[in-house]
């Protein structure tokens, strides 16, 4: 390559956003719901919803804004059901979303079947463009990572830093981390527990539906089966990663989604250790996102530290009765 | 304790949903309904009535993927236009895995009468030959496989698809200014290299200082990651992208980056109409309506089906706009020397990219070595993973 490496580095880090980014909705979803003392494994599920319906939409209406808050509101559409069954009937979490996910991806498929022939307009193509920050795109390494994206990935970044804020710097978040923590004290100081856990929910399913949307509409820009293909579990294991903190979720994003990558930088690269030809087997690397995941939850395990624990109440259905 | 009695009702309602859906997915298009069986006992040679026909496809992917089992699912219709078969007369099942519900599959077809069933994946293969072994009355079609299991009822089906590559690696050829060609390859076997290297071929008769950049997935199916794939190949600075993989998405990556296309099993200019060059295309109802014919006309035999651009499987979608001037003129050329046979593609000298002559100067490969090809051409930058 005569480009040099830190122009090819830059242009791997702007792939590694592009393919974090769908990462990064996911995970925030998902630690919406958990720090409400949900778990959700139907983001999946909930990021095909959303992928099909935002697709559709965009494909018929040509509006992109339009086409995003329809995909967004189809997660949302599977949270609630989510959140039926495990707030207000307190059936069990884990079952419920796997059976999300399974429900979300048949029926995400079975719409999508009259989407396979439909393409997207000009004008949603040119809305989600890649724009060029002047001057900041020009930064090495990170300027085009950070400044030379798609509306949608800054959309990403912004997110995460707001939700940030909300979870640490004002009450309302504070009131809902209560109530992933202890919902029975949350419930003493007047907190109304359920609704807390249904709004989260909701926005959460809604981040995911965006995810699935990038995916569909500004990522591939064309409807395909199982088009998720399984960033849905990356990012349930990207909230582990990112101890629950919406910053480093987008680090965390960022990263797995150059592991999704690097295999195929280096696949051409002849590298020598030692003297001896060292190649990477890609299936080693498909691993590299999970084996990291393990290794933070050994981490966690043994050091104990507070702020790098699950929230109290995770996984559990809240009884008032046995407060 | 009522209310998780209702969630897991709940569950359930949502489970079975999907399981409805899925069964009115997989009969939409053909009216699967309890054909009363019909009888197949009489001699096979004498053929069967065009009335008393009843053809079952297996698909690997959904009849409407925009790829390969859509282009099989073209195929049928055509076949079904041609020989003016009714809607009954054909069962779909679509993603079937390469497992035991192929067998299944095939099992439930001949329930309902079926007595020609086709399957279109590679790992179909066995589970259908066990099918075939049980029932010798009734015809098997397996696309993409390599043995016939030595059974009378039993026949492989494919199309010479490199043929239609080679010719798409010439309007890549030409189109390049870079000199450097990007090609998105879904798993190594023999049927992605030899693809690979036709189109090198290809490209290296009009453009003899070209290079065909391979990154490898090793998946047959992730949108995104052939996306990735292909931004990798752009950023490493090719400006045309091929692939052997399923859908549009390294078009979009190739549109996004102001770089062309070449794409694979579908005709597809409108999911990236500035960059689009060609298409390497299956027409496969050329094969489903001979093969129907003669189990009707009573002269079906077990074949080992591999047929190309002379026979019509196979075929180069019409060249874009965004073609080179000139590309049409050398692509017909090509054309014209390969359907008369004065143009053999894989005929000596061929060097392999370590620069070992492998093909000989006045001789080329068999079938047999195509089938189990495993090296690059020269030109080619990449490597064939070893299975060591």
């Amino acid at each position: 390559m005569d480009i040099g490496w830190i122009a090819a580095a830059a242009m791997f880090l702007q792939l590694a956003a592009q393919c974090g980014t769908p990462l990064l909705f996911g995970t925030l979803g998902g630690i919406l719901g958990e720090k409400a003392g949900n778990l959700n494994l139907g983001v999946e599920g909930m990021m095909m919803m959303g992928a099909v319906t935002g697709y559709y939409v965009a494909a018929v209406s040509g509006h992109p804004v339009l086409a995003a808050l329809a995909g967004g509101l189809a997660g949302s559409l599977g949270a609630l059901l989510y959140a039926v069954i495990t707030v207000t009937l307190q059936g069990n979490q884990t079952v419920t979303g796997l059976t999300l996910t399974i429900f979300g991806c048949g029926i995400a498929n079975y719409i999508g079947k009259g989407c396979t022939s439909m393409t997207l307009p000009a004008t949603i193509r040119s809305f989600y463009a890649p724009i060029s920050v002047p001057g900041l795109s020009k930064l090495p390494l990170v300027g085009k990572m950070l400044f030379e994206q798609s509306n949608f990935v800054m959309l990403g970044i912004l997110l995460a830093i707001l939700i940030w804020i909300y979870f640490n710097k004002t009450r309302a978040g504070l009131n809902v981390r209560m109530v992933g923590e202890n919902p029975g004290a949350a419930d003493a100081c007047g907190i109304h527990v359920n609704l807390v856990k249904y709004l989260h929910l909701l926005a959460g399913g809604f981040l995911c539906g965006l995810g699935g949307t990038y995916l569909s509409v500004v990522y591939i820009t064309r409807w395909q089966n199982d088009l998720v293909a399984g960033l849905g579990w990356i990012a349930v294991a990207l909230v582990i990663f990112a101890i629950w903190n919406p910053i480093r979720a987008i680090f965390g994003g960022y990263l797995f989604g150059a592991l999704r990558s690097i295999g195929l930088v280096l696949q051409n690269t002849r590298m020598t250790f030692l003297g001896h030809e060292i190649r990477l087997d890609p299936q080693l690397l498909d691993m590299l996102p999970y084996l990291m995941t393990i290794l933070v939850l050994v981490l966690m395990g043994v050091q104990k530290k507070k702020e790098y624990q699950p929230p109290g109440w995770l996984s559990r259905s809240y009884y008032r009765e046995d407060r | 304790m009522q209310k998780k009695g209702l969630a897991a009702l709940l569950c359930l309602v949502m489970m079975m949903s999907v399981f409805t859906l899925a069964g009115c997915g997989s009969t939409a298009g053909s009216t699967a309904t309890q054909a009363p069986a019909t009888e197949t006992a009489q001699a096979p040679a004498a053929g069967i009535p065009k009335d008393k026909i009843k053809v079952g496809f297996i698909y690997i992917g959904s009849a409407h993927d925009g790829g390969y089992s859509q282009a099989h699912d073209r195929g049928r219709q055509d076949m079904m236009e041609t020989l003016g078969l009714t809607e009954d007369q054909v069962i779909v099942m679509e993603d079937v895995p390469e497992g035991a519900d192929c067998e299944k599959a095939a099992r439930d077809m001949i329930d309902n009468g079926c007595n020609v069933i086709y399957a279109n994946s590679f790992g179909h293969g066995e589970w259908l030959a066990n099918v075939a072994k049980e029932f010798p009355e009734v015809k098997f079609g397996h696309a993409t496989g390599i043995t016939t299991y030595d059974l009378p009822n039993y026949s492989n089906y494919m199309g010479r698809i490199y043929e239609a590559r080679y010719l798409s690696g010439i309007a890549a050829g030409m189109k390049t200014k870079a000199g450097k060609i990007g090609y998105v390859a879904a798993m190594p076997i023999a049927e992605v290299v030899r693809g690979i290297d036709a189109f090198t071929l290809g490209v290296r008769s009009v453009n003899p200082a070209a290079t065909v950049e391979v990154i490898w997935m090793n998946t047959w199916y992730d949108p995104a990651l052939e996306k990735t794939t292909a931004t990798t190949l752009l950023n490493n600075g090719c400006d045309v992208i091929a692939q052997h993989c399923d859908t549009t998405s390294p078009q979009v990556a190739a549109e996004e980056k102001g770089a062309f296309a070449v794409g694979y099993n579908s005709s597809t200019l409108d999911a990236a109409p500035k960059a689009y060059l060609t298409a390497p295309l299956f027409h496969w109802g050329k094969f489903y309506t001979a093969d129907v014919q003669s189990a009707i006309d009573g002269t079906w035999k077990s074949q080992r089906y591999w047929e190309g651009l002379s026979a019509g499987v196979v075929a180069l979608d019409d060249l874009s706009a965004n073609c080179a001037e000139g590309t049409a003129e050398k692509v017909e050329a090509a054309k014209a020397k390969i359907m008369d046979g004065s143009l053999v593609i894989f005929s000596g000298p061929i060097k392999d990219n370590e620069g070992n002559e492998k093909v000989k100067a006045g001789e080329a490969l068999s079938d047999a070595e195509l089938e189990s090809l495993q090296w690059f051409v020269e030109g080619v930058i990449g490597s064939v993973p070893t299975s060591n």
